[in-house]
C-alpha cells in the first residue's frame, strides 16, 4: 500500500492566478506544489516562427458557439503570450451592476482597497510607463489621429523591460529577449526558491475529498505527452489541505462542474456569467498620404506610416470614454493592438460585395497589410457566456495542434451589443475624420473574439450571481479558492492582467491568513519577490 | 444559401449522393492528368477561392486565374493541408468528397454544365466555387466549422506560411510574406526594430490619468 502524496497548498496553473499565491504561500513556509498543464519553455526556446507547431505549443484557440478564445498553455500561463498591458480598472468599473440592478463586485472591494495590490504587482513585475519616444509607430499614428479627432490619447504602462525590448512584435510566441515580465522572471522563480515545486504537463481533471485524516481535497491529474497533449502518459493524485484553483477561465469552470458530484455540490454560478471582457477587434485600413498631409508624421522620406509589424503590440490607448458619468454600456478603453497575421481570416474586405472576407478584395487588401491599424475595444458585455456539458477529461475538445472546441456558448445581450456600436462608432469618429483611414470590422470568424476571458467563476456578495465569496473561497468548500481571471465578477474595459494579478496578490493575504487558522505554520505576511 | 440548420436527413441525403457519385467523378478522370490526383486538385482549388492567385501555367485547372500575384496555392496549401502538426489529413479524402458533391448539386441547382474530366468543384468557374464556398461557410450550417477550418488552410498558407519556420520561408520569398509585406528578420532569424518609433508627443494625456499613468 503506497501512501497518496500529500502537500499542504496544491495550485493548479501558473499563470498569474496561480503563481502570485504559489509564491506567497511558499515564502510564508508552506509546502506548495503547482501543476500546470503546459509545458515550460525557457527564453531561448520561444520561436519568432508563425510554423503551425511553434507557437501553438503556448497559446490556445478556443472555440465556442458565437466565441473564439486565446489563452496559454504553457508554465506561467497566458502572462507567457499576453501583450504586456498593465492597466489599473477604472475606479466606476467595480461599482458595475451590469442588468441586475445589483453591484456584481464585493462590497469591501473597491479600486482605492486594490490600489495597495496594484501597487505591489507594478513593483514586482516592474511595470514601467512608456513614453512617447517608447511608443511605436502604430501606436503613435493612433495617438495622433486621436489628437485629430479632438480626443486625448496615452502611452499604455506596459510590463516590459524597455531597455532589452527589441520591439520585435512576438509577444504571442513568448518573449525570446527575457524582457517581458511574465511569471518566468519574477513570481515562479521566487515560488521555487521557496521550494514550490511547478510540474509542467500536468492536466487536472477532478477534484474530489480528500481520504488522508488532515487533509481537504484529492485532485486526480493525467500526464500529458510533451508533443501531442491529446495523448496521456500517466497520472496520479495528490492531497492538500489548501486547494488554489487558478487553471484560467476557460479551464476553472470546467474542472469544478466535472467534479460536482465528488466535491457534493458546486455553486450555480459556476460556469456561468462568463465575459469576454467586452472585447471588440476591428481595424483601420490606412491612407497614407493622409497620414503625411493631415497628421503630418513621415516614418522615412517614403512611407508616412506602412509599419504594422514594428514594435510592441500595445503602444497607445485613449482613455476619454472610460467615464464615470458615461451610462453602463457605454464605458469603454479604445486601444492600438497588433495581431500576428495569423489573424488575417478576420478582417472584412472593405467592399460591399460577397464574400466578405475572402476572394480577391481581400487579398488585394492584404496587399496593404503594412497600412493596417488594429484596435481593439475593451466594453462593458453583460456576463451573458455560459458553458456547457464538461468534456470526459481535459478543459475542451483538443482537435488538433492548439485548435480546441469548449462548449462555452456567447450570444451577446441588447447591452453588450449597444457598447459594440458606441466603440465601433468612436473607433470610426477617429479613424476616418479627414480620409485617414477607413474603418473595417472583423467579421470572417465566430462574432466574437476575445484574448481576455473573465468571470465564470466569479466572485460576489450574492449567491444567485456567484460562485465565490469576497475572499475567494468556493461557497461550500471550505479552503478551496479560485484566484486566476474567472473569479473577475465583470468585464474591465481595460486589459485584465493588472487586476488579475492585485485581485490574486489580495486573494494571497487571506489565504495565509485562513491557513494559520488551520493551524499551518506559516507567516501572516511576506514581502514581495525580490523585495 | 441554407437560413436554418442543416437537417439530420439532408446530411444523409448528401452522403447517400457523394456516395454514389464519387466513383463516377474518379473514374471519369484520366490518370495522370490536371495536376495529379482529385484530392490534390480539388483543394488546390479550394483554397484558390480563398485566396485566388494567377495560374502556374496555361493549363492550371486547380488556380481559376482569378487574380494577377501569387495565392493560397503557390503559397503552399497542400502543403500545409497535409501538415502532420496540422491534424487535418485524415479528414481530407472525406472533405474532399463533399465538396465536389456540394459542387455538383449546386451545379444542377444553377444550371451549370461541368466539365465530366474534373472533379465537379474544379469545373466550376470561379464565381461559382465561390458561391459553394459562401453556402458551405454559411455560419447556421452545422459543418460550417470543418468548412471554415479548411477556408483557415488558404489563409494561413497565404498569410503566415504555417507549413514553414518564418525567417527561412521569408527570406526565400514566400509568395504570401511577400505580398502582405512582412518584414525580413535579421541574419540570426530573428526580428528587432531598432527604428520603430516617431519619438514624438502626439496627443495630449488624458486629464485625469494617475502618477502611475492610469485612468482613476
Amino acid at each position: 500500500v503506497s501512501a497518496t502524496e500529500t502537500t499542504d497548498v496544491l495550485v493548479v496553473g501558473s499563470g498569474f492566478g496561480g503563481a502570485i499565491p504559489a509564491y506567497n504561500l511558499a515564502a510564508a513556509g508552506a509546502k506548495v506544489v503547482v501543476l500546470e498543464r503546459g509545458p515550460e519553455l525557457s527564453t531561448e526556446e520561444f520561436e519568432h516562427s508563425l510554423r503551425i507547431g511553434s507557437y501553438t505549443r503556448i497559446v490556445d484557440l478556443i472555440t465556442g458557439q458565437g466565441i473564439q478564445v486565446v489563452a496559454g498553455n504553457c508554465v506561467g500561463g497566458s502572462s507567457v503570450v499576453y501583450f504586456a498591458a498593465s492597466l489599473r480598472a477604472p475606479s466606476y468599473v467595480f461599482e458595475r451592476r451590469g442588468s441586475t440592478g445589483r453591484r456584481l463586485w464585493p462590497s469591501t472591494i473597491t479600486r482605492s482597497v486594490l490600489d495597495p495590490w496594484y501597487d505591489r504587482v507594478e513593483e514586482t513585475l516592474p511595470v514601467a510607463q512608456q513614453g512617447w519616444d517608447d511608443v511605436p509607430y502604430p501606436g503613435g499614428l493612433f495617438a495622433a489621429a486621436c489628437r485629430n479627432a479632438g480626443h486625448t490619447c496615452n502611452p499604455v504602462p506596459v510590463a516590459v523591460d524597455l531597455s532589452s525590448c527589441t520591439n520585435c512584435n512576438w509577444m504571442l510566441s513568448g518573449c525570446r529577449f527575457g524582457a517581458k515580465r511574465s511569471m518566468l522572471l519574477n513570481y515562479l522563480p521566487a515560488a521555487r526558491a521557496h521550494g514550490a515545486d511547478v510540474r509542467p504537463l500536468h492536466e487536472v481533471q477532478l477534484i474530489s475529498k480528500a481520504v488522508t485524516p488532515g487533509y481537504r481535497y484529492q485532485v486526480a491529474y493525467t500526464t500529458v505527452d510533451p508533443h501531442d497533449y491529446r495523448v496521456p502518459t500517466g497520472g496520479g493524485v495528490i492531497e492538500a489541505k489548501i486547494l488554489v484553483l487558478a487553471a484560467g477561465t476557460m479551464s476553472t469552470p470546467v474542472i469544478l462542474r466535472r467534479s460536482a458530484a465528488t466535491l457534493s455540490k458546486v455553486p450555480h454560478a459556476v460556469g456561468k456569467f462568463f465575459s469576454p471582457n467586452g472585447d471588440r477587434v476591428s481595424m483601420a485600413l490606412m491612407n497614407e498620404p493622409a497620414i503625411a498631409s493631415v497628421l503630418g508624421l513621415h516614418r522615412t522620406a517614403s512611407d508616412p506610416y506602412r509599419a504594422l509589424p514594428i514594435g510592441k503590440p500595445i503602444g497607445s490607448m485613449s482613455y476619454d470614454y472610460l467615464d464615470a458619468a458615461r451610462p453602463e454600456f457605454e464605458r469603454f478603453g479604445l486601444q492600438q493592438i497588433y495581431f500576428p497575421p495569423i489573424t488575417n481570416i478576420l478582417p472584412e474586405d472593405g467592399t460591399p460585395a460577397q464574400p466578405q472576407w475572402f476572394g480577391v478584395d481581400k487579398k488585394l487588401m492584404s496587399a496593404r497589410w503594412t497600412s493596417w491599424l488594429t484596435l481593439l475595444a475593451m466594453t462593458e458585455d453583460d456576463n451573458e457566456g455560459v458553458f456547457g456539458i464538461p468534456p470526459p477529461t481535459g478543459n475542451f475538445v483538443r482537435a488538433a495542434s492548439s485548435a480546441s472546441l469548449s462548449s462555452l456558448r456567447f450570444k451577446p445581450t441588447a447591452n453588450t451589443l449597444r457598447g459594440w456600436a458606441a466603440s465601433d462608432a468612436a473607433l470610426a469618429q477617429i479613424v476616418e475624420k479627414d480620409g485617414l483611414g477607413t474603418h473595417l470590422a472583423w467579421v470572417g470568424g465566430e462574432p466574437t473574439l476575445s484574448a481576455h476571458p473573465l468571470s465564470s467563476c466569479r466572485m460576489g456578495d450574492d449567491p444567485a450571481l456567484s460562485a465565490l465569496d469576497a475572499r475567494h473561497e468556493l461557497r461550500g468548500s471550505p479552503c478551496l479558492f479560485v484566484t486566476d481571471g474567472s473569479c473577475v465578477p465583470t468585464s474591465l474595459t481595460v486589459n485584465p492582467s493588472l487586476t488579475i494579478a492585485a485581485l490574486a496578490e489580495r486573494a494571497s493575504a487571506g489565504i495565509l491568513q485562513r491557513a494559520r487558522d488551520m493551524g499551518l505554520d506559516v507567516l501572516t505576511s511576506v514581502p514581495p519577490p525580490g523585495g | 444559401v441554407l437560413n436554418r440548420p442543416i437537417s439530420r436527413r439532408a446530411v444523409l441525403q448528401l452522403v447517400a449522393v457523394a456516395v454514389a457519385t464519387v466513383p463516377v467523378i474518379v473514374e471519369a478522370i484520366p490518370a495522370g492528368a490536371a495536376d495529379g490526383n482529385v484530392d490534390r486538385i480539388t483543394m488546390e482549388a479550394w483554397g484558390d477561392t480563398i485566396v485566388p492567385g494567377e495560374k502556374r501555367t496555361a493549363a492550371d485547372r486547380a488556380i481559376a486565374g482569378a487574380c494577377a500575384g501569387p495565392g493560397a496555392v503557390q503559397a503552399g496549401v497542400w502543403e500545409l493541408m497535409n501538415d502532420p502538426d496540422v491534424g487535418l489529413a485524415p479528414v481530407l479524402p472525406g472533405l474532399v468528397v463533399l465538396l465536389n458533391t456540394a459542387a455538383a448539386e449546386y451545379a444542377l441547382r444553377h444550371h451549370v454544365r461541368l466539365d465530366p474530366t474534373l472533379p465537379p468543384f474544379v469545373a466550376l468557374p470561379f464565381p461559382h466555387r465561390t458561391a459553394v464556398a459562401l453556402e458551405l461557410l454559411n455560419p447556421r450550417r452545422a459543418d460550417q466549422l470543418l468548412w471554415y477550418a479548411l477556408a483557415a488552410m488558404g489563409m494561413l498558407a497565404f498569410h503566415t506560411a504555417a507549413q514553414l519556420d518564418t525567417a527561412p520561408a521569408v527570406r526565400a520569398g514566400h509568395p504570401g510574406l511577400a505580398w502582405i509585406g512582412f518584414p525580413m528578420p535579421d541574419a540570426d532569424g530573428l526580428w528587432r526594430f531598432p527604428d520603430f518609433s516617431y519619438r514624438l508627443p502626439l496627443a495630449d494625456l488624458h486629464p485625469a490619468t494617475t502618477p502611475t499613468g492610469n485612468p482613476p
